[in-house]
């Protein structure tokens, strides 16, 4: 909780404030039966209308007071909640730009989504309240018992008593509730994930003709939140009754204490009426108090689950913010003996691989599904950290690089073709805000991309919607591969980004990328063999093993497994070709 | 206009409350049992106190009574209260339970026009962070609703048996605060709305964003998501102070007329005892009486401004709910069995837009068992296509019809319109395979039985197999049991294709419709799969989107599309000797 509550720091005035407001406010809510009894005493007593006239008008400035501290301490309050969950809110957003590859795959996409929203939301209300009532509630209870003291200790005893036995159910119901809390909105991650999965996923849900089912499924999902959410009403209902018999059944008790008193003479009459309504003041406040409880442990077990990620280590450690000098004559990329799994006890998805690539070559690597041709490249701009050997570049470990300076130098096009909302253009400036117009087409005409945005009438300023659906697979396709042109990295790696283009514009592709190898290292990966035929050094891959390295010739020659994969698509086709 | 759709909202809200009416009939009894032993508790209290008199004189015997029967009423009160708090959240969580799964049903019913077009992440923050608010508003209205206008009830009774006059003055001012907490709900209404709506549009940013973490690293696009972000961010911030702040000065303003309640209890009891007219113990007890009656009043209004955000969450969750489905099938819609594989295309018109006209006047006559592929420059909209066929979007004009199966051979056979036949069945005779693989979080098991959930053991293997998932399958730490994680986790592109092939093998319908199918998988797996498709594909009609001579060149038709229309069909042979498109695209394969 700690570390959430610092986000209040920039508002410790507020938070200062509002509560003494709070307070202010309920010492003038006290005064008012004193003016009541002036004007019985006095006012009924001597007739004396004008004196009465005079106590109405004290009554009347002390609402305007108590209504003055009131919206003061309601301003001042909202607006620390807000300012926190804004400021709470974006530290999240920024901690999970953090996180790396490994945390994201772990962790999961909708439980952060819920946790930015929903939890902030509810410790919003749950600060809110807190400022605005928790001061006041244990004033007013302490209040009333130092009250009690000085009319008779004997029966403020029985404060002494009662005041914590009412704290150990409160905080007893807390206790019990707060992990019960956390459960729901565990639940609730998991209806949250379902309606996103239904919406990525609606062409094959419908046919598969799911519809019934994921409904079914979505349904037991919101059963179970339902129901975890019923037994914590179940155990927070409880408080009410349980408070309320405590300071009921403490009334009666002080009632007898102070019959036998009054019996011996040590009180009088009036000495137990005041007793009895602090007691019941105490009442009233707790009755308040009880929906506040709710909510604030509600807004703990939030707490938790933002801290949860707020204090995630991002397993990528940044070991310097010093941007490195490039070593002289060092490779662009090298990798010694690199292996890599995703998990601990999980298989190697790489093992043991070592190459060089120097600037101007084209670096091809290919291999069968789950060869690891994906976990290799991903090494580069270190999404994810190799778990032996080293990858190196320019001559220095890649962990030993700022990560900005580091994914600056590479440019990455992943297999998923991924678009944001937002006109082509600001989409294409993603890895350089300060691609002029010009460097834009280049890099579209590149990666093949022109007649796609020729095609629209506003051309670069055409609105790409949520996810790129406006535009087709190969067609998003061409445009991250513009993306990533126009970042004009020293590393381009296109992971299977060609997969969803056509023949014919998969080999205009290649010869532009030829065109601008110059100074660059290019790693096309890619499961045709014409792709990278024409690469300077091909790596295959099977397993997670190196199988053969070497240029197209010689693999020809000497890896098996490259020969397969090339007579399984190239020969056959050419055969056909040529026979048509 | 801005009333009555918060009337009509109310209204809706009404009819989920109306399923749970003995849970609210209880409630409510609850509710009046706990506000009445409330009540009589003081009395008690005040009756014993009465027996305290001074030093010697103290009626044990009768304090005890009285005592006796408080412990009844406070265990009473307690065990009453406690079942009311049951009631109410079990009524607030069965209402929200209830909206969620129509929500949901809804968004399973709604046409893909509408969720292509709107933002995901708008539609989740309906059916999460609106719902929950909606819940928290509802929860509290119930509990301090009920009580709170059986107290005010309650204590108007023991007013006017008291004094009829000043009970006027109590109940003539105090509307005023009700008065007020409206005025403010009111004004507050559009501030919540805005408050939603910012909200909604900050969760789209974060779902695109942390959805797609690993673009916005690669790119090292951070900060400017977070600038992004922050912009909206700031304004929620204010929107949401606005929202708040306003909405609680309702419970000040209100206590502040109630405050003029008291003062004028005060001054017209004040003078009317000087009149007269009261007795001093009976003026005391008023101001209780006062205090009590107007406290509900606080909460009540206090609740008023709850319900107000809840209403505007509500509204937004019913205006999804209230979506106009899919059009329903027909109530005599044929339910096609077997489809026999014909496919008649007849004067086909579609646009997304009307303004931009795609595919005109098509015509296309296929017969069981061919085989047809769709060829073209990337971006043809030969995905469109694919849309009409499995009818995620209706033709604007034409017909597409399947041909059944029939039992009887010498029949003639008959053609069914699919839009005459129940989209099930319609669904049920396509096996497809999209490019873009798309995996529930689950099981391998569950993901590769999505179309035949009751498929044995051996079936299941034996369509992993087929497909080449087998090998992988076994090497998962827990085989066919691994639980994927959401959007296939750490399966590479190429194995949730693998998966999707698989879960079509498992189910074979009469025709195929296999879209870039095998776009991610290397070739030598592909090629040793393109022996199971080949099997799979004999008997079948099949539409085949790809980019592989081999597959198109054995095709029975090829259509060539291009801007989203079909300008070329024909055979392989025949659409070379035309050397129109097809040609060149044909020859430039093997240009590098």
């Amino acid at each position: 909780m700690k570390k959430i509550l610092v986000f209040l720091k920039d508002y410790k005035k507020e938070s200062v404030i509002a509560p003494l407001f709070k307070m202010l406010e309920a010492i003038f809510e006290l005064i008012v039966p004193l003016i009541v009894a002036q004007i019985i005493d006095i006012g009924i007593a001597s007739g004396d209308r004008n004196y009465i006239f005079g106590r109405f008008g004290v009554l009347i400035i002390l609402a305007v007071i108590g209504l003055a501290c009131a919206v003061c301490a309601q301003f001042f309050a909202a607006k620390a909640a807000v300012g926190f969950a804004t400021q709470l809110r974006s530290a999240l957003f920024a901690q999970i730009q953090k996180l790396s590859f490994a945390d994201l795959d772990q962790i999961g996409t909708s439980t952060l989504i819920t946790r930015m929203t929903s939890d902030v939301n509810q410790l919003q209300s749950g600060v809110n309240m807190v400022l605005r009532l928790f001061m006041r509630s244990p004033f007013v209870v302490f209040g009333a018992m130092i009250m009690a003291f000085t009319v008779d200790v004997k029966a403020a005893l029985v404060f002494v008593v009662a005041i914590p036995l009412l704290s150990a159910v409160v905080f007893g119901i807390m206790l019990i509730t707060i992990p019960l809390y956390k459960k729901v909105q565990a639940s609730l991650d998991r209806v949250l994930g379902k309606t996103r999965e239904n919406l990525s996923g609606v062409r094959v849900i419908r046919a598969f003709n799911k519809e019934e089912e994921e409904i079914k499924e979505f349904n037991e999902s919101n059963e179970i939140l339902t129901n975890m959410q019923l037994l914590v009403g179940r155990i927070s209902a409880l408080m009410n009754p349980l408070t309320i018999i405590i300071v009921n059944a403490a009334t009666i008790i002080i009632i007898w204490i102070g019959a036998n008193q009054v019996y011996s003479g040590v009180l009088s009459q009036g000495d137990v009426v005041a007793l009895v309504s602090y007691m019941s003041q105490i009442l009233v406040e707790l009755v308040k108090l009880a929906n506040l409880i709710i909510l604030i442990t509600k807004a703990v077990a939030c707490g938790n689950r933002v801290a949860d990620v707020l204090s995630t280590e991002s397993s990528i450690e940044e070991r310097t913010r010093t941007d490195v000098q490039a070593k002289p004559d060092a490779p662009l990329v090298e990798f010694k003996h690199v292996s890599m799994s995703y998990g601990k006890s999980s298989e190697e998805s790489l093992s043991d691989i070592s190459f060089v690539a120097k600037r101007g070559q084209t670096i091809g690597i290919i291999g069968g599904t789950g060869a690891g041709k994906s976990t290799l490249v991903h090494l580069i701009p270190r999404f994810y950290d190799a778990s032996k050997g080293s990858v190196l570049i320019e001559g220095t470990d890649v962990k030993d690089y700022p990560l900005e300076q580091l994914r600056n130098k590479v440019g990455i096009v992943q297999q998923k073709a991924v678009l944001f909302r937002g006109t082509i253009a600001e989409n294409l400036r993603w890895g350089n805000a300060d691609a002029t117009e010009e460097e834009l087409w280049k890099a579209i005409e590149l990666a093949q991309a022109s007649e796609v945005v020729r095609n629209k009438e506003d051309g670069l300023e055409h609105m790409v919607e949520q996810a790129g659906r406006n535009f087709s697979g190969g067609q998003r396709q061409r445009l991250t591969i513009a993306r990533a042109l126009v970042k004009n990295p020293d590393i381009l790696i296109l992971d299977d980004s060609a997969s969803a283009l056509d023949f014919a514009t998969d080999a205009k592709l290649r010869s532009a990328l030829k065109s601008i190898a110059g100074e660059r290292t290019i790693f096309i990966v890619s499961q045709r063999t014409s792709s990278i035929q024409h690469a300077d050094m091909i790596i295959v891959l099977d397993d997670g093993k190196a199988v053969g390295m070497g240029t197209h010739e010689k693999l020809l020659e000497s890896c098996e497994i490259y020969r397969e994969i090339y007579e399984s698509q190239f020969k056959k086709e050419e055969r056909g070709a040529s026979h048509a | 206009m801005r009333k009555a759709s918060q009337k009509s909202t109310l209204r809706k809200v009404f009819r989920y409350i109306r399923k749970n009416i003995p849970l609210l009939v209880i409630s409510i009894i609850l509710a009046l049992i706990t506000v009445a032993t409330n009540l009589y508790f003081p009395i008690l209290t005040g009756d014993a106190l009465d027996l305290i008199l001074k030093k010697g004189v103290v009626d044990f015997a009768g304090i005890m009574r009285i005592i006796k029967v408080a412990l009844i009423v406070i265990t009473v009160n307690a065990v009453a209260q406690w079942f009311m708090n049951i009631c109410n959240n079990r009524m607030t969580y069965r209402i929200v339970m209830d909206i969620r799964k129509d929500a949901f049903r809804k968004m399973e019913h709604l046409p893909l026009g509408y969720i292509d077009a709107k933002s995901h992440g708008d539609i989740v923050s309906r059916i999460i962070s609106d719902v929950d608010t909606f819940a928290e508003g509802l929860l509290m209205g119930f509990t301090q609703l009920f009580s709170g206008v059986a107290t005010i009830i309650g204590t108007l009774l023991f007013m006017l048996s008291l004094n009829f006059k000043i009970t006027l003055v109590v109940v003539i001012i105090t509307p005023v605060s009700l008065f007020v907490a409206s005025f403010i709900a009111k004004k507050t209404f559009s501030m919540f709305k805005l408050q939603s709506e910012t909200r909604g549009e900050q969760t789209t940013l974060i779902d695109e964003m942390i959805g797609n973490q690993k673009v916005v690293q690669a790119f090292s696009h951070e900060d400017e998501a977070r600038t992004k972000f922050e912009e909206i961010n700031d304004r929620l911030e204010k929107y949401s102070l606005n929202a708040i702040f306003f909405s609680s000065l309702v419970n000040p303003s209100t206590r502040f007329v109630n405050s003029l309640v008291y003062a004028a209890v005060g001054i017209t009891g004040a003078l009317s005892a000087i009149a007269g007219g009261i007795s001093v113990g009976q003026l005391s007890a008023f101001l209780t009486y006062a205090n009590q009656y107007t406290k509900p009043f606080n909460e009540i209004s206090g609740v008023v401004t709850e319900l107000q955000n809840a209403l505007v969450c509500a509204a937004r969750i019913f205006e999804l709910i209230e979506e106009t489905p899919e059009k329903a099938d027909a109530e005599d819609a044929y339910e096609l069995e077997n489809a026999d594989g014909t496919v008649s295309i007849e004067n086909v018109s579609f646009s997304y837009m009307p303004q931009q006209k795609l595919i005109e006047n098509f015509n296309l006559l296929v017969k069981p068992g061919q085989r047809i592929a769709v060829v073209g420059p990337t971006g043809c909209g030969k995905t469109t296509f694919i849309n009409l066929l499995m009818r995620f979007y209706d033709v604007n004009s034409g017909t597409i019809a399947l041909g059944e199966e029939a039992d009887d051979k010498q029949k003639k056979q008959t053609l069914y319109d699919i839009t005459e036949i129940t989209r099930k069945s319609l669904r049920k005779n396509y096996g497809m395979v999209l490019q873009e693989t798309w995996l529930k979080a689950g099981t391998i098991r569950e993901n590769i039985c999505m179309g035949k959930p009751d498929a044995a053991e051996e079936e299941m293997i034996a369509a992993a197999k087929a497909a080449h998932a087998h090998s992988f399958i076994k090497r998962l730490p827990n085989g066919y049991d691994t639980v994927i994680a959401e959007d296939g986790g750490n399966l590479s592109q190429g194995q949730k294709q693998l998966l999707c092939i698989a879960r079509v093998m498992l189910c074979l319908p009469p025709m195929l419709i296999l879209d870039e199918a095998t776009s991610s998988i290397d070739t030598r797996t592909e090629m040793r799969i393109q022996k199971a498709f080949l099997t799979m594909m004999e008997g079948r009609t099949s539409f085949i989107v790809a980019h592989r001579l081999s597959t198109i060149r054995e095709a029975d038709v090829i259509l060539v599309m291009k801007e989203g229309k079909i300008i070329e069909q024909g055979t392989h042979e025949e659409l070379l000797k035309q050397g129109g498109f097809y040609h060149m695209l044909y020859h430039s394969q093997f240009e590098s």
